[in-house]
């Protein structure tokens, strides 16, 4: 049943219906309305035209914002990639013949998948600072980059195993006459997949790709707990200048709903291209057992 | 070695993961309410409740959970002095309530989401015969449509549930003492045990999700509505 032909559990409204969905709705705009107006009243202080005026400023989008944004960037792009190659390795390593290596990814993986995104940022950071082989790694001015490899790593952790966990449904969603076309052509099992399924699995999985790419840009705000200086931690740096926390919030919203939003309206287009050139099936972040599992607007059930 | 023993009596590991099961025991109550209204406006007659369902997944959907939560203790509580328990009631209390709200609000999309994936399944002749003898929508909502999408919603509410009990770690950007909270202090304090305690706290959380993942997956086999 799709919630987009949701008629079919009521009626087209007739005069009567239609009087009461127009007095529901305002009403509901009203509640909405006296919420904001109750929000606005409570932080009138912060939001006055004061608050506001130094994002007139070109300085504040040049030395807060816009780094911030391309921190946040920054961070999201080297993440994927980093996590991208980790999750192909270990979605081979899963599959692997080889029973040892096998478990040990797994075990990798559940425990990737198991510990909070923060708590893995956090232990790489403070082993960019206690751990003498590894602080050394930061020399000199090169010191300024252990949030940003902290939060490189907690993001490319966790993503990994998502992402190793897409590849192998990817795998497991195509046709089984693939295996057997490329076995019946004499590759062995391993050419069969590195051949003929992984390059359909990737392909399949780039929308759930991107929309894992939302999971990522959301999850580097964390950085903020460990001062990188991504969108948010830059938006409260430029709100102690003004003292205008409550609207470089706003503004820092806004910013990540605008970045976050086009994101997913970009997987939502790859989905709706890759279904219709069938090069085989898009693989749903909803079939995989996973978090974080609704980013596209896409009805699970034709 | 004595160190770390040293070091766990005097910071209380169990009274950390207790307020993450807490927290997480909450939110989870919130966010199945607020996400079960917010999917039953997605599907209602009313165009308008429609629209505000939408407006509400997306847009807080798309916004970083840290970024929730300071708002709401930053914002909500330290600005405007909203308070949801009695003044009375101690600062610690009154900011838990707020991470709650924050928790809550967000993983709603994700449960609204999960219930509506839910709703997809059920097959569109249940609710034509439900409609045929005479079910209102609110009936054939509540009677037909929304107890198989409950039940077929059960693992991406599991997901939810996991994903809520690891997020539980953000509210340490408001100060709650929580595990992650305490890892960060114990770490600052005595680094010397980095990595002890880092996998000391890891395995609390795999000890909080492992059992709930496996339950999850047993109970959507087991509820699974047959076909």
């Amino acid at each position: 049943m799709s919630t987009r032909g949701a008629t079919v559990l009521f009626d087209a409204p007739g005069p009567r219906g239609i009087v009461r969905n127009r007095i529901i709705g305002l009403g509901g705009a009203l509640l909405v309305l006296a919420l904001l107006a109750g929000l606005t009243y409570g932080l009138r202080v912060q939001l006055v035209g004061a608050k506001w005026s130094p994002f007139l400023r070109s300085d504040t989008w040049v030395s807060y914002l816009v780094p911030g944004i391309i921190n946040t960037l920054e961070a999201a792009a080297i993440s994927v990639v980093t996590a991208s190659l980790l999750g192909l390795a270990l979605a081979l390593g899963r599959m692997s013949f080889n029973a040892l290596v096998s478990w040990l990814c797994t075990v990798v993986i559940e425990f990737f998948r198991a510990v909070p995104v923060l708590m893995m940022m956090l232990f790489v950071y403070f082993l960019t600072i206690f751990a003498p082989f590894i602080s050394r790694l930061f020399p000199g001015p090169m010191v300024e980059l252990k949030p940003l490899v902290a939060v490189v790593a907690g993001l490319t952790f966790y993503n990994s195993a998502v992402i190793a966990e897409l590849l192998r449904s990817g795998v497991n969603s195509l046709p089984r006459g693939q295996t057997e076309a490329g076995l019946g052509i004499g590759l062995n099992i391993g050419q069969t997949r590195r051949l003929i399924l992984l390059p359909q699995a990737i392909t399949a999985m780039l929308p759930a790709l991107v929309s894992q790419l939302v999971v990522i840009v959301k999850d580097s705000a964390l950085g903020y707990i460990i001062s990188y200086p991504e969108l948010l931690r830059s938006s409260q740096t430029l709100a102690s200048r003004w003292s205008n926390s409550i609207a470089a919030f706003i503004i820092a919203a806004v910013l990540f709903i605008i970045i976050n939003y086009s994101l997913t309206r970009l997987a939502g287009y790859l989905e709706g291209r890759s279904r219709s050139r069938q090069a085989g099936r898009p693989v749903q972040l909803e079939a995989l057992n996973m978090e974080d599992h609704a980013h596209n607007e896409v009805p699970l059930k034709e | 070695m004595q160190g770390l023993v040293d070091l766990l009596t005097q910071y209380n590991v169990f009274s950390a993961f207790w307020m993450t099961i807490r927290l997480t025991l909450v939110s989870a109550l919130g966010a199945l309410v607020i996400g079960t209204i917010i999917a039953i406006m997605r599907v209602s007659p009313v165009p308008s409740l429609r629209a505000f369902g939408a407006g509400y997944v997306n847009i807080i959907r798309n916004t970083p959970l840290t970024l929730i939560i300071t708002f709401c203790v930053l914002g909500l509580y330290l600005f405007m002095n909203l308070h949801l328990l009695p003044d009375s009631v101690d600062p610690k209390a009154q900011l838990f309530t707020w991470a709650v709200v924050g928790l809550s609000v967000y993983h709603a999309t994700f449960v609204a989401e999960g219930i509506r994936s839910g709703i997809n399944t059920v097959p569109q002749g249940q609710a034509e015969a439900a409609r045929a003898i005479g079910l209102t929508f609110g009936q054939s909502l509540a009677q037909v449509v929304l107890p198989q999408a409950l039940r077929a919603a059960i693992t991406p509410l599991g997901n939810t549930f996991i994903a809520l009990t690891k997020n539980t770690t953000v509210v340490s950007a408001a100060g709650v003492a929580e595990a992650s909270y305490l890892m960060k202090n114990m770490i600052e304090f005595s680094p010397q045990f980095l990595y002890a305690i880092f996998f000391l706290m890891a395995l609390g959380f795999v000890i909080l999700t492992l059992p709930a993942g496996l339950f999850f997956s047993w109970a959507s086999t087991k509820w699974q509505v047959q076909r």
